[in-house]
């Protein structure tokens, strides 16, 4: 057997793979001391990673294991995101690992983490269904240890029970719908299965139920409803992976299946989409406005982002392609700059994370403040930040497929989004507190995150040569 | 010549260091690190200018165009981009230079005369600002960048403007002129959208294959693009945000209003020279009637406004219309046929940039002396300030064009251009040469000459200004002095080659003698402290005398039209649509949004079993909409 592909064509899943192996191994090594030098480890480990993503990365698609694995270039750039937001939100968890309850399991945070982003690299390369299945539940087991890793926590323990019940359910659904796939194709090679799909009634369930499990993952409503319970009970480093890494991944797979494998029923994933989409949009937006807990806040405003990521989706164009991955790595820096500065200030004020609890933040907190307000206004889409140009991009790529009446409703919702953002700025900078959250200086790795996130949400819309890079790659469909 | 991203980028840095560190920093450290900043600037440039020139001609006999270095920043498919870069060639390096002495001088300048002001190290911020604009403008590798920076120096402007925020007359003042330049330049935009869209690039030299089928736009694209440059240059009727925006600090109205940005219409015309030129002579010429008529109206208005630097407003304003009409009575590109004005134009606007920068300086000097603008104010001041005495008279025989300081060779030139276009324009440009001459001394007799002011003069006797402040006037001075006797020609010419200036012995005869005539005039009127044949004639043309002081009611005419036109009968409706309609959308989307919000709260009630039913739903409610539907 020629094992020169996996070298070539897995790097990043090796490099992955090396980091788990690492991360076991010192937890079961290391004493006390060189315990303390876990976090940084771990941060030049993924930082290796990312190169391995990056460096070289072939630049022709290509098959291994007789097609069960598949690769594109465009993997390698999904991929390094992927990665880095990793990196950032490893970053983030140091101070809430060092803590005494955590410190003793530190390990296995890496482990399950790394296991996960492993799931989802096996996912986004998959060139066959039971891959692709396999894959994604490695991405969603150990993900629900993730959300219950503060286990004598009531809320962290509710959040991991919904969390693994609704992804059974969700996995359950999908795989009914694969083998229908299989039981009218009689393949589930993903090159192959085009020419067997044609509508059929079985097929149409089929494909409902796998957007199903997606959307799960995705969090599009209806399959939305663990997201809020989740996100607000999950210790906030993994539910900043959760609304970000995950939720990257899922979708773009979801495009890649809809165009590579269902594209004789276009008409069908896009009418399904449609509905999705609105139906995400509109209902998250519906409930953030009245949300008090920033964390179940920010879960409301992630799946609406999601619904404007489904955007890119509908078009089917590599345009939307190229704006999918640009929209992810965007949303990645705001979304992991807000929860960097809502995990800091839990840890820093004993567990705040309401609303009113950020009142007059800009007082006692200036910097935070500012930062978490370039976030928001990114997340919003406000000129210049990035989010203005990935949420435009991903606007164009719909409308210049003829989704004119989707785009404009998408268009309303960002005024309400707008709405709901502000809120929380309103409260930092400008409703008065008595006892506002106490000056406090962040620890080190929590600043390097923000400076980083900071600079993506100021830089990567400006430096039109971040879209052109990814442009490149977006495969021709 | 990688070194010249430094020309942008150390002002660009400068301003952010100043502007973030603000009241931080001690006036004095932001003083001296804002103009040590624009000294090095001022280094870097003439060294720049000094390799350029002396690189040499190419094959051809030009001064080949070097891009320092270049970007492509924003592709937009095709040729289409918009680059950032730096371009040197003749006229960008000549701008180089008159901006970074101006600014230099005026940093140095500023030292004396905004010394305690509140806003200090706000105020050398801007000026950093502004430097770093206009060098970015002038040395524009495309007409976008050159419009991003054009906006750029606009916003400067307007900062400095509305220096003194806390007076009403400034606020209004730096509204008007951003507002003014503004409408202006949206003709700049759509100009540059149009050039872009038919020619395919933005790039000031387009290949001259695509040119075919965008021959026919050209003329309408140059003409727009020149209505901004008429905004930003002051040309009737856009002027009217110039005299106001006398209201920001005087050194200021020296570096933006007198000597780099209100010749950036005029450095406009010159970059698309070759374009008008090619494709659109009869719009260049255009330009010199507007060109002209402004030249004139301005002039007779300078001769009765009584605040000084309004008189030395409309002066600019003039000038900047012989400029324009220098470059539109070209007709070929060759200096011998006809391309004389580009030569002359771009001379004049080297040589206007350093003597009138050295009036408002000297007028600076007088205003901080007595406290006031007005003419009524001073008088007899020369025996209280030499130094500013002697260069502001220097600086008036230059603009009046007497040999052998600057303005008599480049206005020279300029008259001889109008000449050979044709003897009309010749005979009003010189004309207008005259009246120069006669406000200009008017000026300087009123200021130096005449009765003192006893009653203001006894409680607060003038002085002559520091050393801060009177070192730019007098270097400025020794520039007027000898500038005339570069050979300009040798290094601007409208198509590259070395040109020899020569005096018209006719034209410079007669200008001269109108200058003088101009000037004897101005001395018999005003020298006397009476004044009796000054104001005789005031009363006799009471009226030409008072529509002139009322700059021919232009002000009026504008807040008429914006009043009760556009106000009134267009803004209104607009408005009642904004509040009611389109507000009333937002609205009803925020009852829809928090009512339905209210209404949906079920759906998250927390039950694990409930949620897997909406999920199940969702899924078989999505099945039915696609098979039965």
């Amino acid at each position: 057997m020629d094992f020169s592909g996996i070298l070539i064509y897995m790097r990043p899943e090796i490099a992955l793979m090396a980091a788990i192996v690492i991360a076991f191994l010192y937890d079961l090594i290391a004493g006390s001391k060189a315990r303390k030098f876990f976090n940084p480890l771990m941060c030049m480990v993924m930082l290796a990673c990312v190169a391995a993503c990056v460096i070289s990365f072939p630049r022709e698609p290509g098959e291994i294991f007789g097609g069960m694995f598949s690769y594109e270039p465009v993997h390698s750039v999904l991929k390094c995101i992927l990665a880095i937001g990793t990196l950032i939100v490893f970053l983030q968890a140091d101070k809430w690992l060092g803590r005494e309850d955590t410190e003793f399991k530190r390990g296995e945070f890496y482990v399950l983490t790394l296991s996960t982003l492993l799931g989802m690299y096996f996912m986004i390369s998959a060139g066959h269904f039971l891959m692709f299945f396999i894959g994604m539940e490695l991405a969603s087991v150990p993900m629900a240890c993730l959300v219950a890793f503060d286990k004598y926590r009531h809320n962290s323990a509710e959040a991991g029970a919904k969390f693994i019940l609704s992804a059974l359910f969700a996995s359950g659904l999908m795989l009914y719908g694969i083998s229908f796939l299989y039981g009218t194709c009689g393949t589930l090679y993903f090159s192959d299965m085009p020419a067997h799909l044609d509508g059929s009634a079985l097929q149409v369930m089929a494909l409902v139920f796998f957007f199903a499990g997606l959307g799960f993952k995705i969090s599009l409503v209806p399959f939305h409803l663990w997201t809020a319970d989740t996100y607000q009970g999950a210790p906030t480093a993994v539910t900043s992976y959760l609304s970000v890494i995950s939720k990257g991944s899922a979708a773009f797979v979801l495009m890649a299946v809809l165009v590579k494998v269902f594209a004789p029923m276009v008409e069908q994933w896009q009418t399904i989409l449609w509905v999705l989409i609105v139906l995400s949009i509109t209902v998250a937006n519906l409930f953030a406005v009245r949300q008090q807990n920033l964390k179940r806040f920010l879960a409301f405003s992630s799946i609406s982002q999601a619904g404007y990521i489904m955007l890119a989706v509908i078009s089917g164009t590599p345009f939307g392609m190229t704006s999918l991955i640009f929209y992810v790595l965007i949303y990645l820096a705001a979304n992991l700059a807000a929860f960097g500065v809502i995990s800091t200030v839990e840890q820093n004020s004993d567990g705040k994370v309401s609303m009113a609890d950020y009142n007059g933040l800009y007082r006692t907190n200036p910097k935070l403040a500012v930062v978490m307000t370039l976030a928001l206004f990114s997340l919003a889409g406000i000129p210049p930040f990035a989010g203005f140009f990935s949420k435009f991009f991903v606007f164009a790529s719909a409308f210049d497929e003829g989704f004119h009446v989707l785009v404009f409703i998408a268009l309303i919702n960002t005024v309400i989004s707008l709405y709901y953002y502000l809120l929380v700025v309103k409260a930092m900078f400008i409703n008065p507190n008595n006892s506002p959250i106490a000056a406090f200086r962040s620890d080190c790795s929590t600043r390097i995150s923000l400076v980083l996130c900071l600079a993506g949400v100021l830089l990567l819309g400006i430096v039109s040569s971040v879209y052109d890079g990814i442009n490149l790659f977006s495969f021709g469909m | 010549m990688d070194y010249t991203v430094l020309i942008l980028l150390l002002p660009f840095l400068s301003f952010i260091l100043l502007g973030l560190l603000g009241t931080k920093l001690k006036p004095v450290v932001a003083g001296v690190a804002g103009t040590a900043v624009t000294g090095i600037v001022a280094v870097l440039c003439y060294a720049t200018a000094w390799m350029y020139f002396s690189a040499g001609r190419d094959a051809s006999g030009v001064f080949p165009q070097v891009i320092a270095w270049n970007s492509e920043w924003l592709p937009f498919g095709g040729n289409l981009h918009i680059d950032l870069g730096f371009m040197l060639d003749p006229i960008s390096v000549m701008m180089l230079v008159v901006i970074s002495t101006v600014s230099l001088m005026v940093h140095i300048y500023s030292f004396g005369y905004m010394k305690g002001e509140r806003g200090f190290q706000r105020y050398y911020a801007f000026l950093s600002l502004f430097t770093m604009s206009m060098l970015g403008l002038v040395v524009a590798t495309n007409i976008f960048q050159m419009y991003i920076f054009w906006e750029l120096v606009g916003v400067s402007s307007y900062l400095l403007i509305g220096f003194y925020y806390t007076r009403k007359e400034a606020i209004a003042a730096s509204k008007k002129a951003f507002i003014v330049t503004r409408f202006a330049d949206l003709g700049f935009l759509v100009g540059i959208l149009i050039y872009g869209f038919y020619t395919g690039s933005f790039s000031f030299t387009p290949d001259s294959a695509v040119m075919g089928a965008a021959r026919t736009m050209l003329p309408l694209a140059l003409g727009l693009m020149f209505i901004g440059g008429a905004g930003k240059s002051a040309m009737f009727p856009l002027h009217i945000w110039l005299p106001d925006a006398m209201e920001g600090p005087t050194p200021v109205s020296a570096l933006i209003h007198a000597a780099t940005m209100v010749v950036a219409g005029v450095y406009l015309v010159a970059r698309m020279f070759p374009l008008f030129i090619g494709y659109a002579p009869e719009v260049l010429h255009i330009t010199a009637y507007v060109g002209a008529f402004t030249a004139l109206y301005a002039a007779v208005v300078a001769c009765v406004q009584s605040d000084i630097k309004r008189v030395l407003a409309f002066s600019t304003i003039s000038q900047i219309g012989f400029m324009i009409v220098a470059l539109g009575v070209c007709t070929s590109a060759d200096p011998h046929e006809g391309g004389l004005g580009y030569m002359a134009s771009m001379f004049h606007l080297f040589t206007h940039a350093m003597f009138k920068a050295l009036l408002f300086l000297g007028a600076g000097c007088i205003i901080h002396a007595v406290h006031s603008n007005e003419m009524s104010a001073m008088g007899g001041l020369r025996k209280y300030m030499p130094v500013t005495h002697v260069t502001f008279l220097v600086a008036c025989l230059a603009i009046a064009g007497i040999w052998p300081l600057s303005g008599f060779f480049s206005k020279d030139e300029i008259l001889a251009a109008c000449f050979r276009f044709s003897p009309v324009m010749g005979g009003i440009m010189t004309f207008i040469a005259g009246l120069t001459a006669f406000y200009m001394f008017r000026l300087y007799y009123c200021i130096f000459w005449g009765k003192e002011n006893k009653e203001l003069h006894a409680e607060h006797t003038p002085h002559e200004a520091p050393k801060s402040m009177t070192f730019p006037l007098m270097f400025l001075a020794v520039v007027t002095l000898v500038a005339g006797f570069i050979p300009f020609g040798h290094f601007v010419s409208s198509d590259g080659r070395a040109y020899d200036i020569h005096i018209d012995s006719d034209v410079a005869a007669l200008s001269l003698c109108i200058a003088v005539a101009g000037i004897l005039i101005a001395t018999w009127m005003y020298l006397r402290e009476d004044r009796k044949v000054a104001d005789s004639l005031a009363t006799k043309f009471s009226g030409l005398h008072k529509a002139a002081y009322h700059r021919f009611y232009i002000d009026e005419i504008y807040q008429f039209i914006t009043h009760r036109i556009i106000f009134a009968c267009i803004s209104t409706p607009i408005a009642w649509f904004d509040r009611h309609v389109v507000d009333g959308f937002m609205n009803m989307l925020a009852t829809v949004t928090q009512k339905s919000s209210w209404g949906i709260r079920q759906m998250q009630s927390g039950y694990i079993q409930r949620y897997c039913i909406w999920f199940l739903g969702g899924a078989l409610g999505l099945v039915v909409l696609l098979l039965v539907i």
